[in-house]
């Protein structure tokens, strides 16, 4: 077997072995045991990094092993890697964040009553997010991505025994299948065409140069990708699905970081990614407009939460929207980009919220307080003092994700957004103006929200001074997860062996180049883009520095300063309604609820009815009924009318001719002579004539 | 062995319940022990016969040909190939776990283990009969031990629900017999020899009331068969029939009664009568896709949960439907691999469907057994008027570990999720059924996400949520029932980690039928 086989065999299936072990001996071992799956995800951290050098230092990764899963005469469906430079990026990260989740969840969830379990699930998510990452073929990836939807599915309701959490996992789950079935008819059309599931195999069967199968049907392919998409659109969250995302924030904070924030949601764009080579430009245009309305619907409704993590899970939302916006706009090297950073960054943010809520739930519940909820924002204030270390590398999270050069999300931001202004330049169409609009605007509302959040949080008086004496940092194997991630926020981790904070090239940009589209369209080749992108990037810096700034400082006048007053602006919106808009996140809850699911409901109820009450009891048991009708109706004819009547009537003819009959043997000798002789005559005559 | 086994397989049980005739009454001890004693043993048989099938033959194995009423041509024919395989070995399988899950049966052991048995030698019969007359036979042999033991064991509705059941099967049951007589006498030379009417039956030129025999043999088999599948309209005698059945009688009815449905279809209607299959098959995934929707849409109105099972049992076979009438793929502008996927996957599907649906029934029995209801909420003309419209549990998870890790994996199992067995032979139809039938496939993968729903909503409402104080006091799943459920939770996740063991099996036998199906028609030129 090869050494690369070998390498992501392990990478797989070590984390699937944890979680056999947590769920089926966990309470064996005990709460010392997670060291355990601590353990696991580190190795293969190391062999993920140990790929990822000797792709950065040496040649690109291309190992594609497979194996036949199962054949069937003319059909035969192979399991298998795509072990290319992507798929290595993509595992470090998985193995990163879950490493340093896991880490960091060995503390904030110690004392849990699950607390193993928690280990095991962490795991079989690990192990099915890694299995997305280097399937070979959509079939696969579909395979592991529904795998990813249940270990998302068991996290969330971790804690089962709140509503809310119990609600929040099923609506992921379902919301995640509604965008799996348009994949999975989309893997079928794909499939159908071309004879190919694998990525390989599409790259070459679509290809315009190599005989494209989709020759005369590129509306189909159109209509194949976008399918596919929509399993992008499920697990990123993105419009009209974005629903879950927020609600699955019921689950642990470490859980929130990993899958929520990180990773798993990146899967969507993994798999656009994945797709880029064979989506058509209408294909592409449909994926642009999905992630730019998510893109802004996020961050609108970021701005007015008070949850700490709703805020976070909806510029997650927004971000995930800027990554499809770029895949759509041909910038499918900066939304890999973006995803990469955006992971580090937002993982950080997370597991920074996530100290302060535990600080604050156990300072609360040693003030015998246990009304408050700690998650709330308007709750905190002035923790800077009290958690240094989380205020530090939260503040670096929050630079970087506003993008702020110096930091990652400056550099990928900004590759993003000089995509949407070379998309812009090219398309002359008014519409394509949009685009860049979307991305600029998004990203001002970004730096505003964000900041609103470290101030809320961190600045100003506390809420509760009482409490906030009793909060405290939490020990260092929380808070060395946040450092490191801090640390992986700035630019230069990425630009290495550059180390100009305002140019995107280096390692990162050298082994994960800009691919190739192959449906055929010269505005799609590659060197077009890239000379668009090029031309677009000193603009876009430009542009991107000053929205950033703009809405970091009117944060600053809002929430640090008091120059502005929050509650009279928010009265001012509210005038025409767009505070309450987006404070109750534009309805789509409440639009699903009346407009689907509870129609829905009603409908399977009436169905029920149909089935059941019309067509079983009344119909069929009423043939049966009837059938017992016809046969009384027959039973009585039988009885009254042929036995009584008819039988019975033969049988009192016969015995009335027997009474008539009986007459005859009087008992007198002459008569029966005369008879005799009379029938003598008779015989006689007839003989005769006859 | 090899000449002899089937007849074993078959009469085995039949011996076991003889057996039982001379067990003094009130050794209600012994009865349970010969009949997992029997059961065990033909289990046993099964294996061994799944080992030593020939997987690279799709020719009849251990075949037994012996004369049975001469004048009659009527032969005691058995064997099998890859599509009786696998029915074979659930049978087996699954009789021998319905007795492990009888256990508790304390009223007229006696009779109960008995008919038990003898139903586990009809359904066996069913599958290994290769003469149409002798296949009817076992047929209604298996009827009247299903009517007693719902009729007797089973719940409060349980005449109503028996006396229901037995007629509906028997209307269909009427229609094939007459199927299998006119296919009897305008055969030539009369036979009910299933392989030599391969050849015969084709070939049959008569018209009646103006409408070719055919077409009528065809149409009154289907009725017969449709009804035990169910497929839409005939499917109602279904949910009244499993819920009011005893937990081990639902295992059976839904597990393998069903199958046989599909499986005459195959067997009888597939390679008989190809010209008539190859018309029908549009309508038999239009008929698929009713069902999967219809099942589905059901399942999710209901608040008994084993009327919930059943009703998914209605929404899964029809995907079994959508494969088998992926035959016509190429015909239809689709692949042989199509053909060859939709094929495949429907039988699988049906052994899939049978060992997830036997594991949803026994699961739904561990709780009955412990709560004495079994109601995800209770219904609204529920005798205790407080307690309508509320959740019948609720948190069950938080005292009940071990039993809601099985639910859990097992409605996930149902619900088609990849690693689980239901998933790949499930992505199998719908592939067939894709390459066949486009648009209708599409509507029929809605069913993916209905069938999510319940499952998933009746898991929220048993098990998630602030555990029902009224059920505290539950005690966890029992190494009896851990064992019982153990085996089939192993071939779950075995089949779906790698179906290839069981597709072995089944695939030259489904290959050489599609092609059968689609050389012998004389529609070819069509």
């Amino acid at each position: 077997m090869h050494t690369l086989t070998l390498y992501a065999l392990i990478i797989l299936f070590l984390p699937l072995a944890s979680f056999v072990l947590q769920i089926f001996f966990g309470r064996l071992i005990g709460p010392r045991g997670v060291w355990l799956s601590v353990g696991a995800v580190a190795i293969t951290l190391v062999l993920a990094l140990t790929m990822l050098f000797s792709v950065v230092l040496g040649s690109p990764m291309e190992h594609y092993p497979e194996l036949v899963w199962f054949s069937l005469g003319d059909f035969s469906l192979t399991l298998g890697f795509q072990l290319d430079n992507i798929a290595v990026v993509m595992l470090v990260i998985v193995a990163l964040i879950s490493g340093l989740v896991h880490l960091y969840s060995v503390e904030y969830m110690r004392g849990d009553v699950r607390y193993t379990r928690f280990f095991g699930y962490l795991g079989i998510f690990t192990f099915a997010m890694n299995g997305i990452v280097l399937a070979h073929s959509l079939l696969m990836m579909y395979v592991f991505w529904e795998l990813v939807g249940l270990s998302s599915y068991l996290l969330i309701g971790h804690w089962f025994e709140k509503d809310s959490a119990a609600d929040a996992s099923k609506k992921a789950f379902l919301a995640n299948r509604v965008g799996d079935i348009g994949m999975f008819i989309g893997i079928m059309l794909l499939w159908s065409v071309t004879g190919s599931f694998t990525f390989q195999g599409l790259y070459e069967l679509v290809d315009v140069e190599g005989g494209n199968m989709f020759a005369g049907q590129m509306g189909l392919l159109s209509v194949a990708g976008v399918l596919v998409f929509m399993g992008a659109v499920g697990k990123s969250a993105q419009f009209p699905l974005h629903v879950w995302l927020p609600d699955a924030m019921e689950g642990p904070t470490p859980v929130s970081a990993l899958i929520h924030a990180a990773t798993m949601v990146a899967a969507g764009v993994y798999l656009t990614v994945r797709l880029f080579p064979i989506l058509t430009p209408d294909a592409l245009l449909f994926v642009a407009s999905v992630g730019a309305l998510t893109a802004v619907l996020g961050a609108l409704i970021a701005i007015s939460q008070t949850d700490i993590k709703r805020v976070l899970a909806y510029s997650t939302i927004s971000q995930l929207g800027y990554m499809i916006m770029a895949v759509g706009m041909g910038a499918q090297q900066a939304a890999f980009f973006h995803l990469g950073t955006h992971a580090m960054f937002k993982g950080l943010l997370f597991l920074c919220s996530g100290s302060v809520i535990h600080a604050l739930h156990h300072a609360l519940e040693h003030t015998g307080d246990h009304e408050t909820d700690p998650q709330d924002m308007r709750n905190m204030g002035g923790l800077r003092k009290r958690m240094p270390i989380t205020y530090a590398t939260m503040l670096i999270g929050a630079l970087a994700i506003s993008g702020v050069p110096l930091f990652s999300g400056f550099l990928s931001k900004d590759a993003i957004l000089a995509g949407t202004l070379a998309f812009a330049q090219h398309h002359h169409q008014w519409w394509a103006i949009l685009f860049p609009v979307a991305g600029f605007g998004a990203a001002a509302i970004t730096a505003f929200y964000m900041f609103r959040l470290i101030f809320m949080t961190f600045h100003g008086k506390p809420a509760k001074a009482q409490v906030n004496r009793q909060v405290h940092e939490p020990s260092l194997v929380m808070t060395a997860p946040l450092m490191t991630l801090a640390a992986l926020s700035f630019a230069l981790f990425f630009t290495l062996p550059g180390i100009n904070p305002l140019h995107a090239e280096g390692w990162f940009t050298k082994i994960i180049p800009q691919a190739e589209n192959l449906t055929g369209y010269p505005e799609l080749g590659v060197e077009h883009l890239e000379h668009g992108f090029h031309q677009a990037h000193s603009q876009a810096v430009r542009l991107s520095v000053g929205v950033a700034g703009s809405g970091i400082l009117l944060a600053i006048a809002f929430y640090l300063l008091g120059w502005l007053d929050p509650k009279a602006w928010t009265q001012k919106l509210q005038r025409i309604g767009l505070y309450q808009l987006s404070r109750s996140k534009f309805y789509f809850d409440e639009i699903y609820d009346a407009l689907l699911y509870r129609p829905f409901l009603w409908l399977t109820a009436k169905i029920a009815w149909l089935d059941w009450d019309l067509w079983d009891q009344r119909f069929i048991d009423g043939l049966g009924r009837g059938t017992v009708k016809v046969s009384d109706v027959s039973g009585w004819l039988d009885y009254h009318l042929l036995d009584q009547y008819v039988v019975d009537g033969l049988g009192r003819v016969v015995s009335w001719m027997g009474a008539v009959g009986r007459k005859v043997q009087t008992g007198r000798v002459q008569n029966y002579v005369l008879w005799a002789l009379v029938g003598g005559i008779l015989i006689v005559i007839v003989a005769a004539n006859f | 062995m090899d000449a002899s086994i089937l007849t074993i397989l078959v009469f085995l049980p039949v011996l076991g319940a003889a057996a039982m005739l001379f067990v003094p009454r009130g050794q209600d001890e012994l009865f349970r022990w010969i009949a997992a004693g029997f059961t065990g043993v033909q289990l046993l048989f099964a294996c061994w016969v799944l080992w030593a099938f020939d997987r690279g033959s799709s020719q009849f194995q251990f075949e037994v040909v012996a004369a049975w009423i001469p004048s009659f041509n009527v032969n005691y024919h058995m064997g099998i190939d890859g599509l009786s395989m696998p029915m074979v070995f659930l049978t087996a399988l699954l009789s021998f776990i319905s007795i492990v899950a009888s256990w508790k049966i304390t009223k007229a052991p006696r009779g109960y283990f008995a008919l038990f048995l003898l139903l586990d030698a009809g359904m066996m019969g069913v599958f290994v009969s290769l003469d149409f007359f002798l296949f009817y036979m076992f047929w209604e042999v298996m009827l009247l031990p299903m009517y007693f033991l719902i009729g007797i064991w089973g719940g409060p509705q349980r005449q109503y629900a028996a006396i229901k059941f037995f007629l509906y099967t028997l209307f269909g049951s009427v229609l094939m017999l007459l199927a299998m007589l006119a296919l009897y006498f305008y055969s030539d030379p009369h036979t009910f020899n299933l392989i030599t009417l391969i050849s015969q039956a084709h070939k049959i030129d008569v018209m009646l009331w103006g409408i070719e025999m055919k077409w009528l043999i065809w149409f009154a088999l289907f009725i017969g068969f449709a009804i035990k599948v169910p497929i839409f309209p005939f499917h109602t005698w279904l949910p009244l029939a499993h819920v009011e059945a005893p937990t081990a009688v639902s295992v059976i009815l839904a597990g393998v009664l069903l199958k046989m449905g599909t499986y005459g279809l195959l067997r009888i209607s597939y390679p008989l009568l190809p010209d008539q299959t190859i018309v029908f098959a549009v309508a038999l995934a239009v008929l698929g896709v009713i069902n999967i929707i219809w099942g589905a849409a059901n399942a999710i109105a209901q608040v008994d949960l084993k009327r919930m099972v059943a009703y998914s049992s209605v929404s899964h076979m029809g995907i079994v439907l959508l494969g088998m009438a992926a035959v016509v793929s190429v015909r239809e502008g689709g692949t042989m691999a199509g053909a060859q996927l939709g094929m495949n996957g429907a039988v699988l599907q049906m052994f899939n469907h049978g060992i997830i649906t036997a594991a949803l029934f026994l699961l739904v029995g561990v709780i009955y057994d412990r709560a004495h209801h079994r109601y995800i909420v209770y219904p609204s003309d529920y005798k205790d008027k407080a307690l309508r419209g509320k959740l019948g549990f609720g948190g069950l998870a938080v005292g009940l570990p071990i039993f809601s890790g099985f639910v859990a994996l097992v409605f996930f199992a149902g619900l088609g999720l990849p690693a689980l067995s239901g998933f790949i032979s499930e992505a199998m139809c719908f592939l067939g059924g894709f390459s066949t039938f486009r648009t209708l496939t599409i509507i029929g993968t809605f069913g993916i996400l209905l069938n999510a729903v319940y499952f998933l909503r009746a898991y929220q409402r048993m098990f998630m949520g602030s555990p029902n104080e009224r059920w505290s006091g539950l005690s966890d799943m029992s190494p009896r029932e851990i064992g019982m459920l153990a085996p089939l939770v192993i071939i779950i996740i075995f089949l779906g980690v790698y179906p290839s063991p069981a597709l072995n099996v089944i695939s030259l036998t489904m290959n050489n039928l599609i092609e059968l199906v689609n050389a012998a028609s004389s529609l070819a030129g069509m």
